[in-house]
């Protein structure tokens, strides 16, 4: 057992702090923006070659939650996820297709898909990966994400398996999603804490009053037990664990199951980090030159790009309570 | 991040989870929520057989702390009460720390026997986050002490066989340093027990010490050190000792409801559901990674401040929504004929307001949280 980052964890968490410290600053993070994505960037982030089928989920969650703190307008996780399954397809940037190719053969709102050279993605009963030429652009949108719709016919096609196969793919986006969004909520906690120890109301900080510590007090717990869940799903995925949930036992090791739970907590907390943060900077929150807003709006963008948490909470619920179960039981 | 048990604690949880299942009978609900005695003493003594209490006593046991999480997990999960066996073990490993030999002879075996409760004298009627107030006083006379003062929410101390109680010993020194505590047995003479009916059907009680005579040898620890006892009785709880998952059972109650009503087709049941089966597991990995700090020879106060927070106030709000959910059958009662999850919502309801409360309040967890870990100044208030 152990429930902290292990000594290599920390010491790839250090390296990936220092390097978005240095290369994904605020003002980095600002002139990527509308688009979200800075090529020169990627370049770097390409070259230190953590990618690969040799990385663990677990250690590139360790990675997407630095990439999280400093909102780097990169697409790591979704290369992170399909860029092991198209070794051999060419060089690159890599990324999935949330949803299904729609009657007219395209990926609507694909997560970097303004940028990406191969997308990944279901149509029909096949799982596909299609090169083509990105976009470079897509619509404005919340969380200045790289989004852009894309054809799953038109390019250079290949198929990887059944669309089953899709489900390994989202439960690992999922997972380091999650890991982004627990680093938006930490580096919005900090913000917070930066902030309300500068600003001075009524002769004090404002950090003092009790009203604001216990507005941000309930925050670090929620925070860690984002991580705690992103980390758990991520080594259920790793181990290739078993489908145990036992709900009355509290004893869940499914991989898909965590993912998903991972998944709609670590976006409820980013946002209600987000939200507290933003607050507590009073009306310069809501000011463009403050950081806090660029973390609230991907701490929504990002969580909802996958869709409403409703329908992910009844996929959830669907494992928890078959609805095979529900309708024998009904009769009781 | 490694969050697979030992194979000797898994073993250990089997052990635990078939004593809690054979013991935790409707017939042992029915005796609880008559009594207001929130206590299974055959369960108690059951686990005590297998050696299974010795084996958890915080400072003592081989399995402190891995196994002492799991072992109030597991009762808790299963929805049976946790509180009396848990000061009492607690209590246990803080007298064999600073207890006398005497102390240690004689409470160490009747708890790990799973026969002997303990009380806790700590708040007074006026006094409860400000302890260093308290104003029960113990007097110097010849070679005894001589108690007077009230304590409340002295919850078992009907059953207890023994009160741990803090009390002031020198007015003259700093608040929370001219006090000490003491192990004081039920049946002294002075002691009264007056019956402090609650809400959630639990009977707890207001305890009055009116010139209790007792020797050096019921002081525990140091003489105007009971501070320092306090402190080691925390550090020995972690919050690995329950109050972290009841949750679970009222999942649990909640669905079977769901599903037998028909109600757990609906699209608003199962989200609630799914979303209190996730924050009940991150209360749970919580609380596991407060026992890994522990077991790895840290002290987690401050997670365990922060697990306390969310998991009381994700079940007081689970229990609301299963409460709205269910309507006018959620406010029907334990064995009330069409009662939703056969009265436990209702029970729940009634129940979660408490938690945000003992052990440590909301706002005091939000305090040291505020100061210690995240560094701000000490708050105006």
């Amino acid at each position: 057992m152990e429930l902290a980052f292990s000594s290599d964890q920390r010491e790839l968490l250090d390296a990936f702090e220092q390097f978005f410290a240095n290369e994904s600053g605020p003002a980095i993070v600002r002139r990527a923006e509308p688009l979200g994505h800075d090529d020169s960037l990627w370049h770097k982030v390409d070259a230190m070659e953590v990618w690969g089928s040799g990385a663990s989920t677990s250690d590139l969650a360790v990675i997407a939650e630095s990439a999280g703190r400093w909102i780097a307008p990169v697409p790591f996780v979704e290369h992170a996820v399909a860029s092991p399954l198209i070794d051999g397809l060419g060089a690159g940037i890599a990324t999935i297709s949330l949803r299904p190719a729609d009657a007219d053969g395209v990926w609507r709102l694909v997560p970097a898909g303004a940028v990406a050279d191969v997308v990944i993605g279901v149509d029909g009963a096949d799982l596909v990966a299609v090169r083509s030429t990105p976009p470079g652009s897509g619509p404005l949108n919340h969380a200045s994400a790289p989004l852009a719709d894309r054809s799953a016919r038109d390019g250079e096609r290949t198929v990887l398996g059944p669309a089953a196969d899709m489900a390994m793919l989202l439960a690992r986006w999922k997972v380091l999603t999650a890991a982004s969004l627990v680093g938006v909520a930490s580096m919005s906690l900090e913000l917070a804490l930066k902030y309300v120890q500068e600003r001075q109301q009524f002769g004090v900080p404002i950090g003092s009053f009790q009203a604001v510590q216990h507005g941000l007090a309930d925050l670090p717990g929620l925070i860690d037990g984002a991580r705690l869940l992103a980390h758990k799903a991520a080594g259920a995925i790793d181990r290739g664990a078993d489908g145990l949930c036992n709900i009355a036992l509290n004893e869940i090791d499914d991989p898909l199951a965590l993912a998903s739970m991972a998944f709609v907590f670590a976006g409820d907390v980013a946002a209600h980090a987000t939200d507290r943060s933003l607050h507590f900077h009073g009306g310069y929150g809501f000011a463009e030159e403050y950081d806090i807003q660029l973390y609230y709006r991907r701490a929504r963008g990002w969580a909802l790009i996958l869709g409403e948490p409703a329908a992910e909470l009844l996929t959830l619920a669907d494992r928890f309570w078959p609805a095979a179960a529900s309708a024998q039981g009904s009769g009781h | 991040m490694d969050f697979e048990l030992s194979p000797e604690v898994v073993a250990y949880r089997e052990r635990v989870r078939r004593i809690v299942a054979a013991h935790h009978t409707p017939e042992a609900i029915r005796v609880q929520h008559e009594t207001g005695t929130f206590n299974n003493p055959s369960l108690n003594r059951a686990l005590a057989a297998e050696g299974l209490i010795e084996r958890a006593v915080p400072g003592l046991g081989a399995g402190d702390p891995i196994e002492l999480w799991v072992l109030f997990n597991e009762i808790e999960k299963a929805g049976s009460p946790v509180d009396a066996l848990g000061v009492a073990v607690m209590i246990a490993g803080v007298v064999q720390h600073v207890g006398n030999e005497r102390q240690k002879a004689e409470l160490v075996p009747a708890v790990t026997s799973g026969e002997a409760l303990i009380c806790m004298g700590y708040s007074e009627p006026d006094v409860g986050s400000d302890l260093s107030a308290l104003t029960t006083r113990a007097v110097r006379d010849g070679d005894e002490w001589v108690i007077n003062g009230a304590k409340m929410w002295t919850t078992m101390a009907h059953e207890a066989s023994w009160v741990i109680l803090l009390a002031r010993t020198d007015p003259d020194l700093p608040r929370h340093k001219g006090l000490t505590m003491f192990l004081i047995p039920m049946d002294t003479p002075g002691i009264r027990v007056d019956p402090v009916h609650t809400m959630a059907t639990e009977r707890t009680n207001a305890t009055f010490y009116d010139d209790v005579r007792v020797g050096d040898d019921c002081v525990l620890g140091e003489v105007n050190g009971g501070w320092r006892v306090m402190s080691v009785a925390l550090s020995f709880e972690r919050g690995v000792m329950g109050g972290t998952n009841p949750g679970v059972p009222l999942l649990e109650h909640t669905a079977a409801w769901a599903r037998r009503s028909g109600r757990l087709a609906e699209p608003a049941v199962r989200e609630k559901l799914a979303r209190v089966a996730i924050d009940n597991h991150v209360a749970a990995l919580l609380t596991q990674r407060s026992a890994w700090i522990a077991a790895s020879g840290g002290l987690p106060g401050l997670e365990g401040s922060m697990t306390k927070l969310f998991a009381s106030e994700s079940y007081q709000k689970a229990s609301r929504w299963f409460q709205e959910m269910a309507g006018a059958e959620g406010l029907l009662q334990l064995e009330q004929p069409g009662a939703a999850a056969d009265g436990w919502i209702e029970y729940d309801a009634r129940h979660s307001p408490v938690t945000t409360i003992y052990g440590g309040t909301t706002e005091i967890n939000k305090n040291n949280i505020a100061e210690r870990h995240l560094g701000l100044p000490r708050a105006r208030r």
